[in-house]
């Protein structure tokens, strides 16, 4: 088999895995003329996009789509008559750097189905990364997929040469990645996620403790992980609440949210329907407010253990709460801004800076680039008259609903 | 009216320089027409531009935030961008803090071309292709991209640094910019006929291009915004993305009606039985069994169950209340502050660390998720309760002589009962079934307290505890 043709089943293969981010991680480059390869520091750079909407930034592959575990959500259990292919680790290296000197990508995302053991498959992932590393001196980003319970020499050797680690918890609840993967340990996950934590934290003490000798280098862009959304039962609040606990325990960088969507030679336990794409872009808003707006759990999922689809959770959390507005945007608290509809963290800072010196005006918003109907209601300027939509309106929520329109792909 | 003509579309500073000496002498903005040499000429312009105007003494000030937007703002293909720049120095000079007011009309609109110089700046990083010339070794690498702004010479770095081993070129139609493995060089832009026109990755790249797109979750809108069409010319993956988008829908209504294959029987992973054992436990058995405890709902969040630890024929156990953060990820007792605190005491009193049997009376983690930490909440009576068959189990493989609970929480758990700690604490008590017990405080409680002379107190206190049991340590070793 020709390596295009295994790129196209290795890749078809690992487009399930949503995370493919390349940012957060340190500074590096070959201006020292050994070697190829820079990371942006900051934000990751996306090299293309797919129809799909989603980022293309690293070469995502898989080693091989051979595994032993028949996890019934996944295109390549055991069980599944998808064609079956295997890189060898040169024709990684090589793809790699062929089209990174292109600018094609920003690294390398590589994962692989489980052959053999774990401590094998996962010398198999880190030798691709150790080539790169040290033969070809490549400084570009490197993402590679953690086998749970591999040695733990293996996974800080992974750490040595990897940007980030990433292991996937599957299934928002435990029981349902027993019924879908029975072979598959939710603690065997846990706690190589909380082995990473430590390595992590270690490294992290170390970099911060001044001394002679180099600290050991252990993910820089730290670990993540992706939750199937709708191939179970799972209700928002569970989802999410697992995903406070992932961030709270195992300081997450983040957690990927990948709409359950058919795959070719499906099992037939599973919901062939469209993608649930508006549930997942949802739960990441909602993950947004946990992580960047003070928002708790509790908070974003109240009285339904469902998001709302039709507007988005701070939205939806404003209607429940509007006791609390409308907010004098001249005066109100940062942490009262933050949960203004339609004011993101920038804009409460330029607002911030902005009322230091004058007031803001209703027609200001534009220049903030606030929404000015989703706002709207909920804030008061220092203009004489009260904004026109009322609080206590029982329709209110109509407001922001789209308008119906007919199902179809825009182009 | 002042005629100012800058060197190149983006001379910031000729514009600096101009700008300054045009503040000083206090001229208003709508007296200064700006213009680019061999740009396109003002028709109400002189032959030949204004005198440079002498500067006075005296400079002024204005803030790295307004001189960072300008130097961005600059680079933007916007004729008027100079008199805009312009218009808020002059505003600047008397109001400092109006670079920070974002809903100013002037500072919006400066603020507004930057960041749309940095997105392109961004953009040209990203969908620069590169196609080779020549093969590997002696290759050299050309791109053809069109910029929105004038940006070659600001994106170009970023280039350098990351393919230093290679010699590549960028041309543009404004700009083109050279590496030859040592130092970056610029010469006028070219027409795209002067690039090549492939590369031979290209339809390798363009066969992953399409195996990574899921059909099941067509977002075209989506990928739109972030690649805008105007890019797309010069993308080599760019030729298919009408075909995918026009095969999505019937690629995935043909895995939706093929869905057919029945699925493998899931095997069970045997389950550890939960009912109690008669016969005496063996300690690797009851580690492999607590594992997998339901016993109460602190699995659930927890990571996993960290079990007691120690040589079987231990003739002390020490019991503490449950793990904390660091155990919990560590899978081991007394590992995190806590235990370093109980490490230095055991010592100091002379209790000899490896021969002690250490446990927790709850052995998963409790906890509330507060944002990024996770704060420890006491076990209730409950959860130690249904976690006590593990102690008691731990005792009978054990047999030890002497039971040391720490904390209000062990004492529970070794007493069967709400135990107070101040009446007991440090003196032998007699158990049920023959053992002595100990009760003190839990390492944590002097980690909290928040009097430094009370912590030095309670820390020998806790010591002095700690040396009961050494004493039985030695008799122990002794009688041996």
């Amino acid at each position: 088999m020709d390596v295009q043709r295994k790129l196209e089943i290795l890749a078809d293969a690992a487009k399930y895995d949503a995370s493919c981010a390349s940012s957060g991680t340190e500074r590096r480059d070959s201006s020292d003329g050994k070697g190829m390869g820079s990371t942006a520091p900051g934000m990751g750079i996306c090299h293309s996009y797919a129809p799909d909407g989603r980022c293309i930034s690293l070469l995502k592959v898989l080693l091989t789509n051979a595994c032993n575990y028949d996890c019934l959500y996944c295109v390549n259990r055991a069980s599944s008559n998808v064609p079956r292919a295997r890189f060898t680790i040169d024709e990684v290296v090589k793809l790699t750097l062929d089209f990174y000197r292109r600018n094609y990508i920003e690294g390398l995302f590589l994962s692989s189905g489980i052959i053999r053991s774990p401590d094998y498959t996962m010398e198999q992932v880190v030798s691709v990364a150790r080539k790169l590393r040290e033969e070809h001196h490549f400084r570009g980003y490197i993402h590679l997929k953690t086998i749970p319970e591999a040695d733990d020499a293996l996974i800080a050797e992974a750490g040595k040469y990897a940007d980030r680690l990433s292991i996937n918890i599957e299934m928002p609840q435990e029981t349902s990645l027993q019924q879908f993967a029975p072979e598959k340990d939710v603690r065997a996950i846990r706690r190589t996620m909380g082995r990473l934590r430590l390595k992590l934290d270690e490294a992290e003490e170390n970099r911060a403790t001044k001394t002679k000798a180099k600290p050991q280098r252990f993910a820089p862009a730290g670990q993540s992980t992706q939750m199937i959304v709708g191939a179970d039962s799972a209700s928002d609040h569970t989802i999410l609440h697992t995903s406070a606990n992932l961030y709270g325990a195992y300081r997450l960088r983040r957690v990927y949210y990948s709409a359950f969507s058919p795959i070719p030679d499906a099992s037939r336990a599973l919901p062939l329907v469209q993608p649930p794409l508006l549930r997942e872009h949802r739960l990441y808003q909602a993950d947004w407010l946990m992580r960047f707006y003070g928002f708790d759990v509790g908070e974003i999922v109240d009285d339904s253990a469902m998001l709302p689809l039709e507007i988005d959770p701070k939205l939806a959390w404003a209607l429940r709460h509007r006791d609390r507005f409308p907010l004098d945007v001249n005066r109100a608290s940062r942490e009262e801004l933050l949960r203004v509809p339609g004011f993101g963290t920038r804009t409460v800072e330029r607002i911030i800076a902005t009322r230091r010196t004058t007031t803001i005006r209703l027609a200001d918003l534009a220049r903030l680039h606030v929404p000015r109907n989703k706002a709207l209601p909920f804030i008061v300027l220092s203009d004489p008259r009260p904004p026109p939509p009322r609080l206590d309106e029982a329709r209110l929520v109509e407001r922001f609903k789209p308008k119906a329109t007919q199902l179809g792909f825009g182009f | 009216m002042q005629y100012i003509t800058l060197d190149t579309e983006t001379d910031f500073d000729g514009w600096r320089k101009a700008a300054r000496s045009l503040v000083l002498h206090h001229v208003p903005p709508s007296d200064v027409t700006w213009t680019v040499k061999g740009g396109e000429a003002d028709l109400f312009a002189p032959q030949a531009p204004s005198p440079m105007l002498e500067v006075n003494e005296g400079t002024f000030n204005v803030s790295g935030k307004f001189v960072e937007l300008a130097q961005a703002a600059i680079l933007h293909r916007d004729p008027q961008r100079f008199a805009i720049l312009y218009r808020l120095l002059f505003r600047l000079k008397d109001n400092h803090d109006l670079i920070e007011v974002a809903t100013d009309p002037d500072v919006a609109q400066v603020t507004a071309m930057a960041r749309a110089v940095h997105r392109d700046e961004h953009k040209m990083h990203a969908f620069v292709r590169f196609r080779e010339i020549g093969r590997e070794r002696q290759a050299h690498y050309v791109a053809w991209f069109e910029p929105e702004h004038h940006i070659v010479e600001l994106a170009a770095p970023f280039f350098a640094k990351r393919f230093a081993d290679m010699p590549w070129s960028i041309l543009t139609p404004d700009l083109c910019a050279h590496w030859d493995g040592h130092a970056l060089s610029f010469t006028s832009g070219v027409s795209r006929r002067e690039a090549p026109s492939e590369d031979r990755l290209e339809e390798t790249w363009r066969r992953y291009y399409a195996s990574i797109f899921n059909p099941a979750r067509l977002k075209v809108k989506a990928m739109q915004a972030e690649m805008p069409k105007k890019y797309w010319r010069n993308l080599p993956e760019a030729s298919i993305i009408k075909p995918l988008i026009e095969d999505a829908e019937r690629m995935t209504g043909a895995m939706i009606a093929n869905a057919a294959t029945d699925p493998h029987k899931p095997q069970k992973r045997p389950e550890a039985p939960m009912k109690r054992k008669t016969a005496a436990d063996d300690l690797e058995t009851l580690r492999e069994e607590a594992a997998h405890c339901r016993a109460c709902h602190l699995y659930k969040d927890a990571t996993q169950t960290v079990f007691g630890e120690g040589p079987k024929n231990a003739n002390i156990m020490l019991v503490g209340e449950q793990p904390g953060d660091k155990e919990d990820l560590a899978g081991h007792p007394f590992v995190g502050p806590a235990g370093q605190m109980l490490d230095r005491a055991l010592e100091e009193a002379g209790v000899d660390r490896k021969k002690v049997y250490v446990t927790n009376a709850v052995k998963h983690f409790k906890f509330v998720p507060r944002g990024k930490i996770r704060l420890h909440q006491k076990p209730n009576t409950p959860e130690i309760r249904a976690c006590r068959q593990w102690y008691e189990r731990e005792v009978s493989a054990i047999q030890p002589e002497l039971i040391v609970a720490m904390g209000a929480t062990a004492a529970q758990s070794v007493f069967g009962k709400i135990t107070p700690i101040g009446k007991t604490r440090g003196r032998l008590i007699d158990l049920p079934d023959g053992r002595k017990a100990l009760v003190t405080v839990h390492p944590s409680y002097l980690l909290r307290l928040p009097d430094p002379e009370a912590k030095v107190l309670e820390y020998q206190r806790f010591v002095e505890d700690l040396k009961i049991a050494a004493g039985l340590q030695r008799k122990a070793a002794h009688a041996a």
